[in-house]
């Protein structure tokens, strides 16, 4: 009987065990997931920070050129690259034939002529003259160079040919080619070109959604929390609002993107695919999230301030305005931000308003089509090619970056600004 | 040339400001009692313009594209026009007098665009000149009104109320919307497509629904077996069901240990470190679906001798499921740690075990809570869209094999609505009647949800 008891009394005892056991492991498993996510995308993504130029010995013949005798900037500007360039890519090899002189233009990025035009508008005086120029490598050796090209597959299944992996590893072998930071990622527009595509535009339009989205969301956000928790009646009417702000908070985004596809665009005809549209349909989605939060701060101002303010003599709307609003802007300025950060994150909305079109020009206003750094994540990682899924990890990385920044900064300006009440 | 007619009269509001202001100063010098503080003369003031600018300009905006409109297909009239035709006109109209025209130009199409820029302007110059002078005389009537004992702060205050009411209605107006944009196209999809075969039919292929001539009457026929959402609703629920299975474990768990067993330092830690999935764009989690966990399972799979497609439904459910772990861990979180602690040293007194408790009493106290948390975590499951759009297949196969593709509400609504609509099309109008069931669904369960854990809360209030 006694023996009995204490069977039982280990078996419970297991059992208690075996229960945390089973709750620690469960948080290990979520933090394993960040951990791997984190990693995966790092691993993927620091690659494209990295460029890789080819060094290429360029002789500005000004023959070649059609230039005349002391060409002026204009004629600079007009002169036929072309043939310069193609000849000194010819020239790496010279005993090519010309398919094989094919292969060596391609070895470089798209717009190569433009990058040696470049360097003449820099310096005229290299007409006649050779001299090293840097040039953007294709997508396809940039990855061979940072090792993410499978070598060893047979040749009809590689993107890169057995003679130009030969040319590049006697370039790789005489020190012409490079690896410098990737300044172009953060300056250029959008490209077909993995190697010269860059998240300026996208980011223009993340900025310019999430201002046209702060500019609407946040004034109507504070108003209406201060009507609700200060001045409305407590009656059906008022109820009725509540419950439609907290399943507005729950409604998935894409209704959202509906939304504005059939009454922004379809009814009020405002310019698809552009930021203005965007920033419509986010603040629409974010509406509740700074409701809800601004209403929590101004619930959190405790009653005395008000009573006092009331005993001075001022009126209700002196006191809130005067006294309850202001304690309560650090609450509401960091759930504001959070509620961006939730905005600038946001994807499928903006693919039904049409910011998935491809733009390759900087936006300079939110009348501009534009995409936004989420939707270029999508659209790169729709892409086949190769050189793009870096690319893809380097945005995630800049937009987490984000993120992580303005988490924070809602954190200080709660943990800063915010008056304790006890 | 709104913008400089706009900043022109926030300049005069000012201007109004200072103006009541200093009327208040003056008569507070001839030694007489002012009723209000003296800014309220201001704002009454700076009202008074307001208002006759923001009436004049929204009557412009209604009315003046109507007018114009008329006044231009006037010259058309009685020339046999049908309504459509009439429209064409007017549109080509407007892009000639933009300069956007591309097409062939009438000199019809060129005088009307002449009328359209000469009306525009006159419309222009006399909304100037109407805000102005209504703007001027409203100020000048309530400067001369407002005297020593006349009533300033109320007007102002009521004003600033029915400001803050307005706001309140935009929650109502966005609901509205998104009913509005829903209802319209899903009535004209119904009219094409028997409700009975929408929601009953067992074949999606919107792709067969190509777009059709607009002058040709339409042949529902033409649409039988092409839009049978049962496949999408099978895969959306069995998609969020095999989310659910990584999350409720996962998700409970966590909340239990971090509510229960933690020490204050760990709970610190590892509370906002789980956080950190909801904070994730989900964009970012369809990335890490697609080209790590798919692949992933596909070789896994291989090795085991068993066919995974790339793009199968384990692979975007699992993600989803990481990505819900932090709602339902939060939220059962805070749910337990509101049970009141009698209950537990009730418990603890009968002799049981931690594990015990919170298994036969903690649990059960908490359950309604709990299952408001599972029932958010299954709305946003059903709702999320970049996982399933990147992850999972955008072909609606009729299956219950986790490892094979199927498609979800979300996915096919991108995969119809990507790139430019026809507006009138079935194809389209199918995109907005999914859009409808998701709105209903989600819905219903946030309804639920939110009941659940509010009569939770009051109960241990």
């Amino acid at each position: 009987m006694n023996k009995n008891k204490e069977q039982l009394l280990n078996k419970r005892y297991k059992a208690e065990q075996r229960f945390r056991l089973y709750g620690l492991s469960a948080i290990f498993m979520a933090l394993l997931f960040l951990t791997i996510f984190i990693f995966k995308i790092f691993s993927t993504g620091y690659s494209a920070f990295q460029k890789t130029w080819l060094i290429v010995p360029v002789t500005f013949d000004a023959e070649l050129m059609m230039l005349d005798q002391n060409p002026s900037k204009e004629d600079l500007q007009d002169a036929d690259y072309y043939d310069i360039a193609l000849k000194s890519m010819a020239d790496l090899d010279p005993n090519a034939n010309e398919d094989q002189e094919n292969e060596l233009k391609r070895m470089v990025s798209y717009f190569f002529e433009k990058e040696i035009k470049n360097e003449l508008l820099n310096d005229p005086n290299l007409i006649g003259k050779t001299k090293e120029v840097y040039l953007t490598a294709s997508d396809d050796l940039d990855q061979v160079f940072k090792g993410n090209y499978p070598r060893d597959l047979p040749e009809d299944q590689r993107r890169v040919s057995d003679y130009q992996l030969k040319i590049f590893d006697q370039l790789v072998a005489n020190g012409k080619v490079e690896s410098k930071f990737n300044i172009s990622f953060f300056t250029n527009a959008d490209s077909r070109e993995a190697e010269l595509a860059g998240i300026a535009s996208s980011f223009m339009g993340s900025i310019f959604s999430i201002l046209v989205c702060l500019m609407i969301a946040f004034p109507v956000a504070v108003l209406a929390a201060i009507y609700l928790e200060e001045f409305a009646p407590k009656n059906r009417f008022t109820d009725f609002i509540e419950v439609n702000i907290n399943n507005l908070a729950a409604v998935p985004s894409i209704v959202f993107g509906l939304l504005g596809l059939g009454v922004l665009l379809a009814i009020f005809q405002l310019p698809r695919s552009t930021p203005l549209v965007g920033g419509i349909t986010l603040s629409l989605m974010t509406l509740p999230t700074i409701i809800i939060a601004a209403r929590a701060s101004l619930k959190a101002v405790p009653p005395s301030i008000r009573e006092a303010a009331l005993a001075m003599g001022a009126s209700r709307m002196q006191t809130t305005m005067h006294h309850t609003v202001p304690l309560s802007m650090p609450g509401t300025l960091s759930g504001t931000i959070i509620g961006l950060a939730q905005a600038l994150g946001e994807t499928a909305p903006l693919i039904l308003i049409g910011m998935v079109a491809f733009v390759n020009t900087i936006p300079g206003s939110p009348m501009d089509p534009a995409a936004s750094l989420p939707v270029q994540i999508y659209i790169w990682a729709e892409s086949a090619e190769r050189g793009f899924v870096e690319k893809v990890s380097a945005c995630i990385m800049v937009l987490l970056g984000f993120l992580i920044i303005m988490n924070l900064f809602a954190q200080i300006i709660r943990h800063k600004f915010e008056k304790k009440w006890s | 040339m709104n913008l400089i007619l706009f900043t022109f009269i926030v300049l005069l509001g000012f201007t109004s400001y200072y103006f009541g202001r200093k009327k208040a100063y003056t008569i507070q010098s001839t030694k007489k009692r002012l009723t209000a503080l003296p800014q309220f003369y201001g704002y009454y003031l700076a009202i008074w313009c307001a208002i006759p600018a923001f009436i004049i300009f929204s009557l412009w905006a209604i009315f003046e594209p109507t007018i114009v409109k008329l006044l231009i297909l006037s010259d058309y009239s009685n020339q046999g026009y049908l309504d459509n035709e009439l429209n064409l006109i007017y549109e080509k109209t407007k892009a000639l007098s933009r300069g956007q025209f591309t097409g062939e130009i009438t000199p019809f199409i060129e005088a009307s665009a002449e009328k359209y820029l000469s009306l525009r302007s006159i419309a222009q110059s006399s909304k100037v000149v109407i805000v102005l002078s209504a703007i001027i005389a409203s100020v000048a009537y309530a400067y001369k009104r407002i005297s020593s004992n006349s009533r300033t702060r109320e007007p102002v205050e009521k004003f600033l109320n029915a400001v803050l009411f307005t706001a309140s209605l935009a929650a109502i107006l966005t609901t509205v919307g998104i009913v509005f944009s829903l209802i319209f196209q899903t009535i004209d999809f119904f009219k094409v497509i028997p409700l009975f075969d929408f929601v009953f039919g067992t074949h999606w292929y919107p792709a067969k629904a190509f777009v059709r001539d607009s002058s040709e009457a339409l042949d529902p026929t033409m649409y039988s077996d092409t839009f049978g959402a049962v496949p999408i609703f099978a895969g959306t629920f069995f998609i969020a069901f095999i989310a659910m299975c990584v999350a409720i474990p996962i998700g409970l768990m966590s909340g239990i240990y971090l509510a229960e067993y933690a020490s204050t330092k760990v709970r610190q830690y590892a509370k906002p470190l789980i956080e950190i999935l909801a904070g994730i764009p989900t964009v970012v989690y369809g990335f890490f679906a697609a080209l790590t966990v798919g692949p992933f399972l596909k070789e896994l799979g291989t090795s085991m001798g068993l066919e995974v497609s790339a793009e199968s439904a384990l692979a975007a459910g699992g993600v989803m499921g990481i990505m819900i772990i932090p709602f339902i861990s939060s939220l059962s979180d805070d749910v337990i740690t509101s049970v009141p602690q009698s209950l537990r040293d009730g418990s603890y007194a009968m002799g049981a075990t931690k594990s015990e408790t919170i298994k036969r009493v903690i649990f059960p106290a908490a359950l309604p809570g709990i299952v408001g948390s599972i029932l958010l975590g299954v709305s946003r499951a059903i709702g999320e869209t970049m996982i399933v759009v990147m992850a999972s297949g955008l072909a609606a196969n009729l299956t219950l094999n986790p490892l094979e593709s199927t498609s979800t509400i979300t996915a096919q609504i991108v995969v119809i609505l990507i790139g430019d609509q026809a507006f009138g099309d079935p194809k389209t109008q199918a995109a907005f009647a999914l859009g409808m069931s998701l709105f209903l669904v989600t819905l219903c369960l946030n309804i639920v949800a939110l009941r659940v854990v509010k009569k939770y809360r009051e109960k241990y209030e």
